[in-house]
């Protein structure tokens, strides 16, 4: 069943989610980005902006339009919320000689995501494999999911960093939220709501929705269909394990690793990207320490350091280590791809280095290789 | 109780800003001083007590043979020895002068040359004596500073990463001002620890802690070119405060060939 919400009626939804005992968190206009962030309300949104996304390039518009959603991926991922960049773990106090330790309470403020894109959906279900449904759940992490509510939004555009039709994780929701929203623009803005859960079902009856017509749901895939119909980044998936995994030698990797920066950039912004590092500190007397959890990367030399230093001391281990286990080494692990599709990683490389042709240099060398044998 | 260890610190060619970091910690200061017994710090305090020290904090580089010599009896006096900033750690700006003729700048500059003593070289202090940890930055962050004296004073590892200025910016969850606004930054191929300042404030990064661990600054100078950096752009941008760090002095001298060989074309 699907409703109807009209544009004007928007806050309306943001309110019910904070009678509720919500926290807001979605999209707003910051430093020259959409990032997500904790909302206010409906004005908050960046209404009439859009991005515009390259291989290392990011740029807001205006749009002509008033869109709330009119914009596609930023920066920031939803892994934020559930699994913060820096986040205490424990501390510890010596008095008179005895130790007294102090777990760090867990966090019990419920948050509404507000505007969470398709392949967002599948990156937090990839997460849920390695960080709540694994044989060690994190703490924090289980907490905040089990306390979040999802608003989903349909992409009915799309950005040229794009390619969740190859991961099939877009560009609509089709599980893992409470609701979704696809936006319908001129000349009666609105939204097609559609309910995937009791929650959201609750919602619905306390707005008190109407029914969506036909037509409405008729613009609504048509809007589905034309952010498809965008996306022209591609990735062949069906072989790309067997093909990584056939090339871990490859010239190629030399090639990437010349561009490669190893800066960490692709890692951060990556929504599947779950490594952490401890850290343990203490202070001046020694009478207080403490451990901490920060987000860590396979292009850092400490993250492989054993004794006697890293295990993978080139920036050609480090991305073939990053390529292979997003596309091919992920799957033996969990049982799932690594990758979502979003094209953060591509956007923010301040080398502007690009997955999906990554993969494709591997095949079309593979390709060659073959005419040069007939 | 036992005896607090003996804190020293010491000046070469620097311009103080590191050692004023110490003074600068405020609320840690007293921290600091309660763990430790300032032993020597001109600076601070006209109390001298001699060697030999527990831990020395070296300032500055090594520019004079007089210099040359105080720090091999600091070494010599000192259980542990830790550099403080960019000129201890990279020769600092002053290491200018190792790309050019020392002689003759001397002759250009005073009325008198003949009163200079000076090396030919700015030279990190551990082109001279071995140093204990090596802490970055022009000037160094304060708070890392307490961090390598808690971590001496407890005998553990100092918490100092080497990653990139990048993971600083996205752990502050701050917008990467290369990709948003072209403009060129040195902070994937910087060492983190300022705390991703200058795009904070939608500047690109200076590169004031020096080369991170296995940097690629080659792929960094073809970015900035890609950017629509001007050759003598990159080349300053490597060749400043680190710029005697060896990534960052291979990239510059890559750079000026490239510049020179473009000038020679040009005739
Ligand atoms: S692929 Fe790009 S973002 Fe990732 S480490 Fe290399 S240069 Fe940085
Ligand atoms: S690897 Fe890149 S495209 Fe894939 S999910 Fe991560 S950031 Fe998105
Ligand atoms: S602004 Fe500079 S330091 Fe920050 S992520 Fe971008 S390139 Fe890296």
């Amino acid at each position: 069943m699907h409703y109807r919400l009209e544009a004007s009626d928007l806050q309306q939804l943001l309110d019910a989610l904070k009678a509720d005992g919500y926290a807001l968190l979605g999209p707003q206009r910051q430093d020259n980005a959409i990032l997500y962030d904790t909302l206010e309300s409906a004005a908050d949104l960046p209404q009439g902006w859009t991005d515009q996304q390259e291989a290392g390039q990011y740029k807001l518009k205006r749009r002509e339009d008033a869109a709330y959603f009119g914009y596609v991926v930023g920066p920031r991922s939803w892994k934020r919320v559930f699994l913060p960049p820096r986040k205490r773990l424990w501390s510890a106090t010596q008095q008179d000689g005895a130790w007294s330790i102090e777990e760090e309470p867990l966090p019990t403020q419920k948050v509404a995501l507000i505007g969470v894109r398709a392949c967002e959906i599948h990156a937090i279900a990839i997460q849920d494999r390695v960080l709540r449904e694994g044989p060690y759940p994190d703490p924090y992490y289980t907490t905040m999911r089990a306390q979040s509510l999802i608003i989903a939004v349909n992409c009915t555009q799309a950005a040229p960093t794009c390619f969740c039709t190859s991961m099939d994780t877009g560009p609509n929701a089709t599980f893992g939220f409470d609701l979704s929203l696809t936006e319908l623009l001129e000349p009666d803005h609105g939204f097609v709501v559609e309910v995937g859960s009791p929650k959201g079902q609750a919602l619905v009856e306390t707005l008190g929705l109407p029914a969506a017509n036909d037509p409405d749901q008729a613009r609504a895939q048509a809007g589905v269909d034309q952010a498809r119909k965008q996306i022209k980044r591609t990735l062949q998936r069906d072989d790309v394990k067997a093909l990584l995994y056939r090339n871990l030698e490859h010239a190629r990797w030399d090639e990437v690793a010349s561009r490669c920066l190893s800066c960490a950039n692709c890692t951060m912004v990556c929504p599947t990207c779950f490594c952490t590092e401890m850290e343990d500190i203490t202070d001046l007397t020694g009478d207080h320490a403490e451990r901490w959890q920060r987000w860590d990367s396979c292009f850092h030399g400490q993250f492989t350091h054993v004794h006697g230093g890293p295990v993978r001391q080139s920036t050609r281990s480090r991305y073939r280590q990053w390529l292979t286990h997003k596309l091919a080494s992920w799957e033996d692990q969990f049982g799932t791809t690594g990758c979502v599709g979003c094209g953060r990683c591509i956007a923010w490389c301040p080398a502007g280095i690009d997955l999906t042709a990554e993969v494709k240099a591997f095949r079309e060398s593979e390709h060659s290789q073959e005419k040069n044998k007939r | 109780m036992t005896q607090k260890p003996k804190l020293a610190v010491w000046k070469f060619a620097s311009c103080d800003g590191c050692q004023l970091s110490l003074l600068d910690c405020e609320d840690e200061l007293l921290a600091v001083a309660g763990a430790v017994d300032i032993a020597y710090f001109p600076e601070a305090t006209r109390r001298m007590v001699d060697g030999p020290y527990d831990v020395s904090l070296v300032e500055g580089s090594i520019t004079t043979p007089h210099d040359a010599e105080r720090i091999v009896a600091i070494r010599k006096n000192s259980k542990k020895l830790i550099t403080l900033g960019a000129c201890a750690t990279a020769g600092g700006i002053q290491a200018l002068r190792n790309f050019r003729d020392v002689k003759e700048w001397t002759s250009l500059v005073y009325a008198h040359p003949e009163y200079i003593d000076t090396l030919a070289h700015s030279a990190p202090i551990a082109e001279h004596v071995k140093v204990d940890f090596e802490l970055r930055g022009c000037p160094i962050n304060k708070m890392q500073l307490v961090e390598v004296l808690a971590a001496f004073l407890n005998q553990r590892k100092p918490l100092v990463p080497n990653h990139s200025v990048c993971v600083e910016c996205k752990l502050n969850e701050q917008v990467c001002v290369m990709v948003t606004q072209q403009t060129p930054c040195l902070g994937p191929v910087t060492q983190a620890g300022c705390g991703a300042l200058c795009p904070r404030y939608l500047r690109g990064c200076f590169g004031c802690f020096g080369p991170k661990e296995n940097p690629n600054t080659s792929s960094m100078a073809a970015q900035w070119r890609s950017l629509g950096a001007s050759e003598a752009q990159i080349l300053r941008a490597f060749r400043g405060i680190n710029g005697y760090a060896e990534a960052f002095r291979l990239e510059s001298e890559r750079s000026e060939q490239q510049l020179q060989s473009t000038e020679q074309k040009a005739k």
